[in-house]
């Protein structure tokens, strides 16, 4: 579904993404971990358009996408959520999701069925359908899903979910990774998650990559991951001899 | 519901009235007072979403300018002239507006590309004196009544343009409000990123309200010069016209329906009356006052006049959240 090779990103001199490559297969979720600034978030911008890659391709069914606008590339059937969540404050919650189902699907939708997807997405999410609700004053869980409601009312195919348990407490996030897995199970929905925590998101994801100062240091399972000393030593330093 | 279509019918009873009873001063000024209320509400369309354009200035010059000149020297009736500055002035919305959209040109940079255009058309009108007089002024062929040339004696003609222009300039603000359209411009006004990620093609719905809105103008400033018949580069276009539309509208209110109509009331109203008061005593102290009531206005009413008189009845609607990911 998804084949990025050899994928590269410079900011000035510094090197974020170096020759990251890898495949997806569709109805897969695939966890991106690695420390902070290993460039988890740097390579979910360039698959969703948000940057543009500096070298290598990201094709997705085929199709070259590297470099195409973020829009473009939404109407194509990726859908992303921000690490930090980013609401539209000025709109209703209701509004938010429905804003995002309408354009997600080009236009071509009546306000209606726009309104109707909106809907879907947020009791997918366990949040409440009320026109009435505004973001103002919605927690940091809250609006966490809220992003997850945004980008399913898109109606992807690849979901991009940037650091959904950032911030959570245990339940939260126990929660989270059960929406998660259910928007793969029920809605057929790829994903891939990348998380800074490993915890709960080892075991959900079919296979994990680990990068590592832009460079991809283990593809695996889960459980391999663990044990793998490249990536113990990235996470817990070097064990001493 | 049925309230508000009875305010709308008194209202426009009100204004169809009125010129009968006015005295013709008065009706000169409310003819005034609607057409740049008109041009107010067209700014509107896009400064409500952080736009901000300093170089509106700019539109109502050229639609101002090109059907006058072209009527003028070469005979051209305005119904070819108007649609003819309207178009260019999109044209010249599009020229600026493009390259600052796709640069990401926004906030404070955008407000200095568009004051910058606000000169550039002022001076060019300037420098071209041969045909445009320069800063002398412009004063169109007169015909007495014409429909051809759109020229009426009468003000009662233009007190009726005036009122449908008016009229046409508040039913395209609700389209754009009540539409699709207008969330999509929130989400873009306040995170460009985000918005683009759900889709929505951000370069293309900033465009076409930027068109929209520069396009009205140059309307707008076509039936001000029809009815003025005097041009000057410093009344219909420049930083001055740029700035005098930028605080009406701010001090009305954007947000609202009839906030920039309201602005240009009330400015409109205390420019003539500070001047009709100070006559040719204390020269300027109108001119001192105008400037501090408008910043008082901003200061104390960042929604503008009319949004500060409509916020009890939003706020209560609004109603805080706070929900976990815990089921149930």
């Amino acid at each position: 579904m998804l084949a990025v090779e050899g994928l590269c990103k410079r900011f000035g001199g510094f090197l974020a993404v170096n020759e990251v490559s890898f495949d997806l297969r569709a109805g897969e979720i695939l966890g991106l971990i690695g420390p902070n600034g290993s460039g988890k978030s740097t390579t979910f911008n360039l698959i969703a358009g948000n940057l543009r890659p500096s070298a290598g391709s990201i094709r997705f069914d085929g199709r070259e996408i590297g470099g195409l606008a973020a829009h473009a590339i939404c109407h194509l059937g990726i859908g992303r959520t921000f690490q930090i969540p980013r609401p539209f404050r000025k709109l209703s919650l209701l509004e938010n999701v429905t804003v995002a189902a309408y354009h997600g699907a080009g236009g071509k939708i009546s306000r209606a069925e726009a309104q109707h997807r909106a809907e879907t997405a947020l009791e997918m999410v366990g949040l409440p359908v009320s026109s009435s609700v505004q973001t103002n004053g919605m927690g940091a869980a809250a609006l966490k899903k809220l992003e997850l409601a945004r980008a399913l009312a898109t109606k992807p195919r690849l979901l991009l979910a940037d650091e959904s348990l950032g911030g959570l407490d245990r339940e939260e996030m126990e929660h989270a990774a059960e929406v998660l897995d259910d928007i793969r199970n029920r809605l057929g929905i790829t994903i891939i998650w990348v998380e800074h925590i490993m915890g709960v998101l080892m075991r959900i994801v079919d296979r994990v990559i680990v990068l590592d100062h832009g460079e991809k240091i283990f593809e695996g399972k889960p459980a391999q991951a663990a044990v793998d000393p490249r990536v113990t030593e990235v996470y817990l330093g070097k064990a001493r001899t | 519901m049925s309230t508000t279509r009875l305010a709308w019918a008194a209202g426009l009873a009100i204004l169809i009235v009125l010129p009968f009873i006015t005295p013709t001063y008065f009706l000169h000024l409310l003819i005034q007072i609607l057409i740049w209320a008109f041009i107010y509400t067209a700014w509107s369309l896009m400064g409500r979403f952080g736009f901000v354009s300093f170089g509106h200035g700019a539109f109502m010059g050229i639609g101002a300018y090109v059907p006058a000149l072209l009527w003028s020297y070469w005979n051209v009736t305005p119904w070819l002239g108007i649609p003819l500055g309207v178009v260019l002035s999109g044209l010249l919305a599009i020229i600026i507006g493009y390259p600052c959209f796709r640069r990401r040109v926004i906030g404070h940079y955008f407000a200095l590309v568009t004051l910058a255009l606000s000169q550039v058309v002022l001076l060019s009108l300037i420098a071209a004196r041969e045909i445009t007089g320069g800063s002398l002024g412009f004063t169109q062929r007169a015909v007495g009544y014409s429909w051809y040339a759109l020229q009426f004696p009468e003000k009662s003609y233009f007190y009726a343009i005036a009122v449908l222009l008016w009229l046409f300039g508040l039913a395209v603000w609700r389209r754009i409000d009540r539409g699709i359209g207008r969330e999509a411009l929130e989400a873009i006004s306040e995170d460009e990123e985000a918005a683009a990620s759900v889709g929505i093609d951000v370069l293309r719905e900033k465009m076409r309200v930027t068109v929209i809105s520069a396009a009205l103008t140059a309307l707008g400033g076509a039936v001000y010069g029809q009815y003025v018949m005097y041009l000057n580069p410093e009344t219909v276009s420049g930083i001055a016209v740029s700035l005098q539309i930028v605080f009406a509208a701010i001090a009305g209110g954007v947000y609202s329906l009839f906030g920039p109509s309201v602005g240009a009331l009330l400015t409109l109203s205390l420019t003539e009356g500070l001047r009709v008061w100070f006559g040719a005593n204390f020269v300027g102290a109108a001119n001192t006052i105008y400037g501090i009531l408008l910043v008082l206005c901003i200061i104390f009413m960042p929604q503008g006049i009319v949004g500060t008189l409509q916020r009890p009845k939003g706020s209560s609607a609004r109603r805080d959240i706070a929900w976990n990911w815990r089921k149930g």
